[in-house]
């Protein structure tokens, strides 16, 4: 089997390549949008959006068929009366919280969730939550944080959270070098990450969030931490701030990238090469067999990205690396260079990127570009598909395990059977 | 403040975006923060339209709010008029402009355009959808309609109607116009114009040229057609075409406007009427159903599951506030106080309470049925996707009757079906717990978890015999390790995944599946 794979398709990759930075219509999500998978991750916490009518059918729309017996989500709307004077808005978030937590014995973490009418309004969510927190401190903690479209786009609503949970961390007092693995992933993957960890012989680790609020992981001075997800600098500043450490490393995404990410723990934990080839070897070589079926089918494809998530440059370097296609333009809606810097390095030089968005010039330069698959949102997919491009829905990227080595095949797929299925009903 | 988990409706600049949306030739610039542009996948996704909604987001971040937003707007009027080029605008603020009070119309009215463009006032912090879509079309109406001209000759004309209110994300109001258009041109009348819906600019300005309103949807069209009748003397009608009582109702109704007769082909293709009388239908009397929706679709369908199925009729309640007047006349005719509220655990509440045999609503009473494990089905939006049907699918005129009718009696048992169970009461596959085949959500906990692994409709059938084979015929074993991580995978694909890593372990020898085993055979069967 190939050892690994060259650093240098090309030589210097994006590291100092000019960004195309836009303004204009963005046909973005905002913040709030992350509750819908954060949720599902931190199972006694409940998100508090303190919003108008606009932020509930958001959330609601963006949660689709998940219509739950009890949603661990809500709203509380904003109407006349609370516009009318602040002191009032106080008052009525506290009864709304009171009503909200006698219904739901079971929540223990409560999120007041900031949003556009919220903020403008200046109603101080981080003082109702620490109002609230003195009220119910046997009962529930109360945190803030804003996923308003003013401040956030789309998963930066989960950057805002987890960095809203740092203050709350244990300190760690024990002289032992532990790994924070911060971001949220699927059950399954966490699950195999933590499995290749403890066969390379680190055992200290925790995964940030966590499952439940009540096991939220310890940290102190010992602590190194890497990031699993793009689109975390706010959490990440504050990690620093705290004092640990960063590993740089590409996002587990694909076989490559999940190799580099556990390759830079290894690294930290003094993993001998022989022990990190073995245990990687054979997921690894699986990882490679599956994507060289969908490679055959991806190969000098062209692939466009609108901006959504953050994850558009990881992808894009997944796509263009380990299955060949040709990278027209990479947009994300925010760059954050020293996170992606190692991604950067990777990307074939001379990429188009793009940062921000003006929607109609980018639909311009979509047309003249003529892409075979184009990655973009649900409210541009059909239209665009209408046109006669092929397109994928890029939210599923979000909502499905695609991390690690595992996944690297059913990552892939979402990319080829667009086009497959183009194929299958257009003869 | 009002604590909300799931709403009926959106805000009103939803509403206007339905009514810019439904137009041809309309842009709509609406002064809003990033993240609003998620009301776009409501009509690509909901409503598959093949085009994007005809709306153009100023998007404004936090670092906009200190300089100059109103700039903003105004650039975004300008290119919007420029790259689209349509025959007139919509401008206004979504629920967060509103609060930082730029002024939309006066800023668009400062750019001059060369064409009309209509400031929309949509108080986000007061009224909602249905409210935001009649007032839009209120407002583009006084600014379009132009009097009626007089005759040009005298020869005589047919009569004519236009169809006021069915919208973009109109709960199947792409068919009702079909239905409803056909029934009056089979009547001799002549439809001018259709509006909203595929309506252009220059077909709004025509509304008063024609002799009557027909007002399909009153949530969306009674303003306007009560202005027409103001300003222009339009009488419009008054009854909701569906059901076949109301259908006839209207059919008269349109002939005493048009003076028209009324033909006698005009039912040659309604059923609803004879199957609801046939014998198999004898079981659906007093069948206890309740009902749910905006006004005119619970008004209407009460009507028929009273008059038409012989339904007892145990509640009804709207999230039309604008209409609850209707509602609490229609409660009377039926003895039941109505439940005006926009909250959907009332709504839970009291269909827990009053237990029925049927619910009529939307989707959220979809998934309270499916919780409740009772037959349901819907006859309102809010909707999901599977409501935007590819087929013909009116709920309005004699065509609508005979889908309400399938509609309605599908989720309930047949009368044959129920007798057999009557029959065999003591028997395995019809003890007293079983639902009807067709109803999935109520299956025995058993046959759904095989169904869902086997994810095959087929699997419906399976029994208890045939559920404990698979493991038993291979010789191959699996370690609880592997068994767990099976576990993890979605239960939809799990058993496909277990069947694949089993014939894998066979193929290759393998007695003990270990996790490896599993990932193995994933990436030996992922293609």
């Amino acid at each position: 089997m190939q050892p690994v794979i060259p650093i240098n398709k090309s030589t210097q990759g994006c590291s100092n390549s000019p960004v195309l930075s836009e303004k204009g219509q963005r046909e973005v999500f905002c913040g709030l949008t992350g509750i819908i998978w954060l949720h599902r991750k931190i199972q006694d916490a409940f998100f508090l959006v303190v919003g108008s009518r606009t932020c509930a059918h958001l959330v609601q729309s963006a949660a689709g068929v998940m219509i739950f017996a009890e949603p661990r989500f809500g709203t509380a709307i904003i109407d006349e009366r609370d516009l009318a004077g602040l002191s009032d808005a106080n008052d009525e978030l506290d009864r709304v919280v009171s009503e909200l937590l006698a219904r739901r014995p079971d929540i223990k973490l409560l999120f007041l969730v900031g949003s556009c009418p919220s903020e403008v309004i200046k109603l101080d969510l981080s003082r109702a939550a620490e109002r609230l927190s003195r009220t119910y401190v046997q009962r529930a903690r109360v945190l803030n944080y804003s996923g308003s479209g003013i401040e956030t786009t789309f998963t930066q609503g989960e950057d805002a959270c987890l960095a809203s949970l740092l203050p709350t961390l244990p300190q760690r007092q024990s002289p032992n070098r532990q790994l924070l693995i911060v971001g949220t992933l699927a059950d399954v993957v966490e699950d195999q990450l933590g499995a290749l960890l403890h066969k390379m012989g680190i055992d200290d680790f925790d995964f940030f969030p966590p499952r439940r609020s009540s096991k939220l992981p310890a940290v102190g001075a010992n602590s190194v931490y890497l990031l699993a997800q793009p689109f975390l600098s706010d959490t990440a500043r504050g990690l620093d701030a705290l004092g640990l450490q960063r590993l740089d490393a590409p996002f587990p995404l694909g076989e490559e990238g999940t190799t580099a990410w556990l390759q830079a723990a290894a690294t930290a934990f003094g993993v001998d090469a022989a022990r990190f080839a073995e245990v990687t070897a054979a997921p690894r070589q699986r990882a490679q067999a599956t994507l060289a079926r969908h490679r055959a089918k991806l190969a000098g494809k062209k692939v466009f990205f609108f901006p959504d998530s953050q994850l558009e440059i990881p992808l894009a370097r997944f796509l263009h690396r380990e299955l060949d296609m040709d990278l027209v333009e990479v947009g994300t809606p925010y760059l954050h260079r020293q996170l992606m810097a190692a991604e950067l390095a990777l990307l074939p030089e001379g990429t188009r990127l793009s940062e921000g968005q003006s929607l109609e010039l980018q639909l311009d330069r979509c047309h003249a570009d003529q892409p075979d698959l184009v990655v973009c949102g649900l409210g541009l997919a059909n239209p665009l598909e209408a046109q006669g491009f092929t397109t994928k829905w890029s939210i599923e990227l979000v909502f499905t395990p695609i991390q690690g080595y595992e996944q690297a095949g059913d990552l892939a797929a979402l990319f080829s059977r667009p086009l497959l299925r183009k194929q299958k009903i257009a003869a | 403040m009002q604590l909300t988990l799931w709403t009926y409706e959106g805000p009103p600049h939803v509403g206007a975006m339905r009514i810019a949306t439904a137009m041809t030739d309309v842009h709509y610039v609406l002064h809003a923060p990033q993240g609003d542009t998620y009301a776009d996948l409501l009509f690509t996704m909901i409503e598959r339209l093949p085009r994007r909604p005809p709306v153009t987001y100023t998007t404004f971040q936090a670092r906009d709010l200190g300089g100059d937003t109103a700039q903003l707007f105004k650039d975004a009027v300008a290119a919007s008029y420029e790259r689209f080029q349509p025959a007139a605008m919509l401008v206004g603020s979504s629920c967060t402009a509103e609060l930082i009070q730029d002024d939309p119309g006066g800023l668009a009215a400062a750019l001059q355009l060369p064409i009309p463009v209509v400031p929309l006032e949509l108080p986000a912090y007061q009224r909602k959808e249905n409210w935001g879509a009649s007032e839009t079309f209120y407002q583009l109406a006084r600014r379009l309609v132009v009097p009626k001209a007089a005759a040009a000759d005298d020869s005589p004309r047919k009569p004519r109607c236009n169809i006021l209110g069915p919208t973009a994300l109109g709960f199947r109001h792409r068919d009702d116009v079909r239905e409803i258009t056909r029934l009056l041109n089979d009547m001799g009348v002549e439809v001018a114009v259709v509006a909203p819906l595929n309506a252009s600019v220059q077909d709004v300005r025509q509304l008063a040229q024609a002799d009557f309103n027909v007002v399909l949807y009153p949530e969306i069209a009674s303003t306007t057609a009560q202005w027409l009748q103001r300003q222009f003397q339009m009488p419009f009608t008054k009854t909701v075409p569906m059901g076949v009582g109301a259908t006839r109702a209207f059919v008269a109704e349109v002939a005493a406007l048009a003076g028209v007769e009324v033909p006698a082909q005009l039912e040659e293709h309604l059923h609803a009427e004879w199957y609801a009388r046939s014998v198999d239908s004898t079981y659906l009397t007093g069948k206890r159903v309740y009902l749910f929706g905006d006004a005119t679709h619970v008004v209407a369908a009460a009507r028929i599951a009273h008059d038409e199925m012989g339904f007892e009729v145990v509640g009804l309640g709207t999230y039309s506030r604008e209409f609850a007047r209707e509602l609490r006349e229609a409660g009377k005719l039926y003895g039941v106080e109505p439940l005006i509220t926009d909250d959907y655990l009332q709504v839970e509440e009291q269909i827990r309470a009053l237990q029925p045999e049927l619910i009529l609503g939307t989707q959220m009473e979809r998934h309270i049925a499916k919780r409740l494990g009772l037959p349901c089905a819907v006859i309102s939006a809010p909707v999901h996707v599977q409501d935007f049907p590819a087929r013909y699918a009116p709920q309005m005129g004699f065509e609508g009757a005979n889908v309400l009718f399938d509609t309605w009696v599908h989720p309930l048992m047949m009368g044959l079906e129920e007798h057999l169970l009557g029959m065999f009461r003591e028997d395995f596959e019809f003890h007293e717990g079983a639902a009807p085949s067709h109803l999935g959500s109520t299956r025995p906990a058993a046959s759904l978890q095989i169904a869902a692994e086997e994810a095959a409709p087929a699997a419906t059938l399976a029994t208890t015999a045939e559920a404990s084979t698979p493991a038993a015929v291979t010789s191959t074993q699996w370690s609880s390790e592997a068994e767990k991580e099976l576990g993890k995978i979605p239960f939809f694909v799990r058993g496909k995944a277990r069947r694949n890593t089993e014939r894998f372990a066979l193929e290759q020898g393998v007695a003990t599946i270990t996790v490896e085993t599993l990932y193995d055979a994933k990436a030996h069967f992922s293609r």
